[in-house]
Formats: structure tokens, sequence, C-alpha cells
């Protein structure tokens, strides 16, 4: 975890940066760990691995769950996960004064709403298959820890790949996330997975959770990511955050 | 031993995609009496000894927390088949 990225230009970070912790957490078939660790590193901080049976959260300034296929997606995408020891710290951390900045991406997404960390859930995609495709996301909310480094009405492309993706609330709640600015990324062009008002991703009502279907972590290497723009556009997730952590007044 | 059967169906409102895949796969098969289709998720609980009021109260319990989602399903049946 200490080696230098070998492929692709690391952004170098202002030095107040450096000593920022973000933990990554695994689950039993998680699989974009490592990506994430690797996003996390390129933006400047420190990433550190978190098992989800453990019992405390150490020192870390945010926790990225990451996406994969917890426990095979077996019950639902993300119920299982649910109840690992490390998601009850999770979720105090979440709601402490502190409020934790917490990111959930596709999986990571799905655990957060069975939390009931952030409203709603993903049930299968109206299409029925699995989906990857580079996706474009409007940028609707950039007042969340994870979003500061965007522009409102910015358009990014970031991959998209998941099979229970079509995100679903009743009426009521979604009038209230999008009353409340909540609704923070929808997709443009097109909606992959018949998600309800084209929602992407969706915060808490205090901004420090976040989750979204796509993967930002993919898109933060030039020459790695989507061809269709920068490839890195997903990078701000992570510099968010760390601005956030670092105190860096917007 | 004795069982406890949970039977999870998607909420009336919400569009079951599987369903409704299958409901399209049935006419080409000839069965063309059926106009709809949903499909949910039965759980059998093993329970070594006596279904008490107790543990049939555990079940209910995790039927809500594990076994459903409150917010897509709803548990529409808990009850105790002796085997």
């Amino acid at each position: 975890m200490t080696e230098l990225p070998l492929i692709g230009e690391a952004v170098a970070a202002p030095a107040q940066l450096i000593g920022a912790k973000i933990g990554v957490v695994t689950f039993p078939g998680t699989l974009d760990d490592r990506d994430a660790v690797r996003a996390i590193r390129l933006a400047g901080a420190t990433a550190v691995p978190l098992w989800h049976a453990d019992t405390t959260l150490g020192d870390v300034d945010a926790v990225v769950i990451p996406g994969g296929f917890s426990y095979g997606d077996y019950l639902r995408a993300g119920a299982i996960s649910r109840f690992a020891p490390l998601m009850a710290r999770i979720i105090d951390a979440a709601h402490s004064d502190a409020r934790l900045p917490v990111l959930g991406i596709c999986n990571g997404f799905q655990i957060l709403t069975e939390s009931h960390l952030l409203p709603g859930s993903m049930i299968k995609n109206d299409h029925l298959k699995f989906m990857c495709r580079d996706q474009v996301l409007r940028v609707e909310n950039n007042t969340t820890d994870w979003t500061r480094d965007y522009a409102v009405g910015q358009e990014i492309t970031v991959p998209l790949k998941n099979q229970d993706g079509q995100y679903i609330a009743d009426e009521k709640t979604l009038d209230a996330l999008e009353a409340e600015g909540r609704v923070v990324f929808r997709y443009v062009g097109f909606n992959p997975n018949g998600s309800r008002r084209d929602i992407a991703g969706i915060s808490n009502a205090t901004g420090n959770v976040v989750g979204l279907m796509p993967h930002p972590e993919h898109a933060v290497e030039a020459g790695f990511g989507p061809e269709n723009g920068s490839g890195t556009e997903g990078l701000g997730f992570f510099t968010s955050v760390l601005n956030k952590i670092v105190g860096d007044t917007k | 031993m004795p069982r406890i059967v949970v039977d999870v169906m998607p909420k009336p409102e919400i569009l079951d995609p599987q369903g409704k895949a299958i409901v399209g796969a049935l006419p080409r098969l000839g069965f063309t009496a059926f106009s709809s289709v949903r499909q949910g998720k039965r759980f059998e609980l093993t329970v070594d000894g006596e279904v008490t009021e107790e543990i049939l109260a555990q079940a209910r319990n995790a039927a809500e927390t594990l076994l459903s989602n409150p917010v897509i399903e709803d548990v529409v049946n808990v009850e105790v088949v002796e085997a």
C-alpha cells in the first residue's frame, strides 16, 4: 500500500493533504477497493484499508465503501453487509457531531441505503441486464463533502457497471430529495437502469454521506478512464473530501 | 423438525422487473391465461425443537430487519409448518 503509482502522473498534493487518512472498507466479495485506494492516493491522501469485521474505524478522516458484489448480492444487494460490525461504527460516525464523510459507490451505495444512511433502494435494472458503459452525469449539488470541487451543472463522464442499479423511492421521498437539493447527480442523455427522475446519486441531509451507482474511482488517471472527456473526471470526489478535511474554505 | 416459512413480496406499487420478464415469456410457451406475474421470495427457517411464541417473534423480527427491505418489499406471511 505504500508504493507510489507506477503508471500515470500522481497529482502533486499540498503538504497538508498528505496527513489526511481515508479508509476503504473491504467486505467478502468487494471488487473495487484497490481502485478506490489508488484514487485516494492519486488525490494526495493516505488510504487506510479497513476490514468489514473490524470493530473500530481508527483515526480515519473519511470512509469510502467501494463497489463489488459483497456476499454475492445474496438476499438483496448490500443487505448482509449492512450488518457487518464496522458498519455500526460507520453509521454512528456519520451521525456524530463530527459528521464523518462517507462515500458509497455502486454496491457501497446499496449498502448505505440498506443501512438507512440514505433513503430509497436499488432494484434490478428495468431492462434486466448487467450494463457497463461510460456514463455522463450532471453535478446537481456541489455543497456536499464529496462534490465541493465540481461546479453545479458540470457534466462528468465516469464508468457505470451494475445490474441492480435502478434507484427507487416513493414519490414523497423523491419530492423531499429534490426540494432539499439532495439529488447530487443525474444521468444525462441516457438513463441506464430506469432510475426514478434520472437519479444517479444522492446525499443525506447534512451532505457528509453521498452514494451513487457510477464509479468515479475508475476515472482518476489519464489513459485509464473514459475516452470522452479527460478520463479523470472522477478525481474531484477525492480532492473534494480532502479539501473538506483540511478545512479549505470554499 | 418444524420450520417457520416467511414469504416476502415486492410492494404492489413497485415495478417488478423480474415478474415483467416472466409474464413476457409465458405466452411464448403457450401459457396464455396470465396477465401479470410478480416474483417474491420464500424463506424456510428450521427450528430445533418446539416453536414457541418467543421464537416466532424472533422470526417476525428477522423478517422485518434482514429478510425484507421495507422500502421495496412487504412480509406477506409468517407461519409455522410442521415437518
